[in-house]
């Protein structure tokens, strides 16, 4: 067991190296209001985070990441470019199922982050980069994907755009999105809406209620989409690899689908500033699922670097989050890319 | 010395005697009605201990009673990890109930679980915030809509007249324990066509620790095994 003390050594070296990188230390609150975390993330972060009350301030939570106050500092009173570091705790209860685990997992740990807020393009391979000569030369991979690909992808589908945003809105949460696709690659069946001789009740208006009623008969005209399309998404979210190998598999789905050209080349240049930074690439994995199952606010670039150990979370994550700063930031919105490293798990890798 | 809780008051009761009675254990209430002491004749080393069924899942985890009736909604709802510490002995037959998941009967355009998940993206994009679903369920019904993959929902928490919420504004929807749907219907809900998130009856639990010779000589004698 690697003590807290140790813990908190190696983190605070690694806050001094994002300082040598040009960023400016910020320490947000360990106490956060709950409500604009729990409208971002939803239940799932009620069920992660440790909520308490407070006679004046309402419901609070303990942070449980840093990336929201950042984001909202820096859109209080930040200039561009801006450069942010951090380290401290951050809390996360564990919701077990029907069996209690033998090793529960900490629920508080350090995190130390960087975050930048830069129109730059060369902000993603800056930090990829910065994380990989922060972490260990050896026992410790990367995985990388894009957002912005499936993105482009599913914008690319010849859909009406009902169909389209439903997919889009969905893309986070695999098993919704599969069975959209389901239905919307067989003949859509006409459907009863029954009358009621129930009055109205509840908030939702009628015209609410109405006009998703026009929009699923309309949708019931709509042709299936042709089969090719899901094997084509299928083909590319089974896209993993060494980014050579990966980029190569994407180049041969662009000539079907022109819609995804941009999103590719944007992620050639990427891998070309990792090179010039002098990372192999090949030594990278490029999985297309990637960013699909991490919070939902990344819709670019994103990555995490793993150690050895298969029951261990990510040694450090990260990516960009453009949307989150247009949603925090009350109509301003300003393209940001940022990751954390876990010095808790970094000490105890070093001490093996 | 095996302590067994039941609940207090109610059918609920009186069905858990009528169930050991069958098994010829007879339980009872000592003294007046009011009083919460238990009795019981013919088991050995069997103590009675009445309590409010929704104590019972707290008190086996602590080991304060060795054997509760309680119902498997509470044990799961209030116990994370509860199989870890609990073993579930028998289901007893009654106090059959769901948890469902219940919206406005005049949402013609909502039958499922699907229709609900589009609902509840619209209402967000034109209320500014997430739909709500009261209940006192609060964990076994987001892990349910968790494994759904079901976005753009709040819960808010109601302990009580529940139904009502949605008259209220209060809620969108709810998800609630039925046994006939009566009190739904009364109130103007309809349940989605969708498995019930929970069926639960009143089961007789054991706490893991007090399991041993004792506990299946008396699980024996009601006629089953651990």
């Amino acid at each position: 067991m690697t003590s807290k003390r140790d813990k908190q050594v190696l983190g605070q070296k690694l806050l001094a190296a994002f300082r040598d990188a040009g960023a400016v230390e910020i320490a947000p609150d360990i106490l956060l209001p709950a409500e604009s975390l729990l409208d971002l993330y939803g239940e799932d972060i009620r069920a992660r985070a440790y909520v308490t009350a407070d006679p004046i301030r309402g419901e609070m939570m303990l942070r449980p990441d840093f990336t929201v106050p950042v984001v909202q500092a820096h859109m209080e009173n930040g200039a561009e470019p801006a450069r942010y570091c951090y380290l401290g705790e951050v809390f996360r209860k564990q919701d077990m199922g029907d069996t209690r685990p033998e090793n529960p997992r900490d629920n508080e740990y350090l995190q130390a982050g960087f975050e930048l807020f830069s129109r730059e393009a060369s902000a993603d391979a800056e930090i990829f980069a910065l994380f990989h000569r922060l972490l260990p030369p050896y026992g410790v991979r990367s995985e990388t994907g894009d957002m912005g690909l499936l993105r482009d992808a599913v914008r690319g589908l010849p859909l009406p755009d009902p169909r389209r945003d439903a997919l889009l809105h969905h893309i986070w949460r695999p098993v919704r999105f599969q069975r959209l696709l389901a239905r919307f690659s067989t003949p859509a069946m006409a459907r009863d809406f029954p009358v009621t001789r129930a009055s109205w009740a509840g908030l939702r208006s009628e015209s609410e209620m109405v006009t998703r009623i026009a929009r699923l008969r309309a949708d019931a005209a709509t042709a299936p989409l042709p089969a090719i399309w899901s094997e084509r998404l299928d083909r590319l979210f089974a896209v993993r690899g060494p980014a050579p190998e990966a980029l190569a598999a994407l180049r041969e789905l662009v000539s079907d689908w022109p819609g995804i050209a941009p999103a590719v080349e944007r992620i050639e240049t990427r891998f070309a500033a990792i090179a010039d930074a002098g990372i192999d690439p090949a030594q990278v994995v490029f999985d297309a699922s990637h960013g699909r199952t991490t919070m939902e606010y990344y819709d670019g670039f994103t990555f995490s670097f793993l150690a050895g150990h298969p029951d261990w979370p990510p040694l450090a994550t990260g990516g960009r989050y453009d949307a989150l700063t247009a949603v925090l930031g009350k109509g301003r919105a300003i393209p940001a890319v940022g990751g954390i490293i876990r010095p808790g798990l970094l000490a105890e890798l070093e001490a093996t | 010395m095996i302590r067994l809780g039941v609940p207090s008051k109610g059918r609920l009761m009186e069905q858990t005697f009528d169930w050991f009675a069958d098994r010829g254990v007879r339980l009872s209430r000592s003294g007046s009605d009011r009083e919460y002491a238990g009795r019981v004749d013919g088991a050995d080393g069997l103590s009675l201990v009445l309590l409010s069924a929704g104590e019972i899942p707290r008190e086996l985890r602590a080991g304060r009673i060795e054997l509760g009736v309680t119902g498997t909604d509470l044990v799961r709802e209030k116990l994370a990890g509860w199989r870890s510490d609990i073993v579930e002995i028998a289901g007893m037959g009654f106090g059959h109930a769901d948890l469902i998941l219940a919206v406005p009967e005049c949402w013609r355009d909502c039958e499922t679980l699907d229709d609900l998940s589009s609902i509840a993206r619209d209402f967000r994009a034109a209320h500014g915030f997430r739909l709500r679903i009261a209940t006192k369920y609060h964990r076994l019904v987001r892990a349910w809509l968790a494994h759904h993959e079901i976005a753009d929902y709040q819960l808010v928490d109601s302990q009580g007249a529940t139904e009502g919420t949605v008259a209220n504004q209060t809620a969108e929807a709810i998800a609630d324990i039925t046994s006939s749907g009566e009190t739904l219907r009364a109130n103007n809900l309809k349940i989605l066509s969708e498995e019930p998130i929970l069926r639960s009856q009143a089961t007789l639990f054991a706490s893991r620790a007090a399991m041993g010779p004792e506990m299946d000589r008396f699980l024996s004698q009601l006629g089953m095994a651990a």
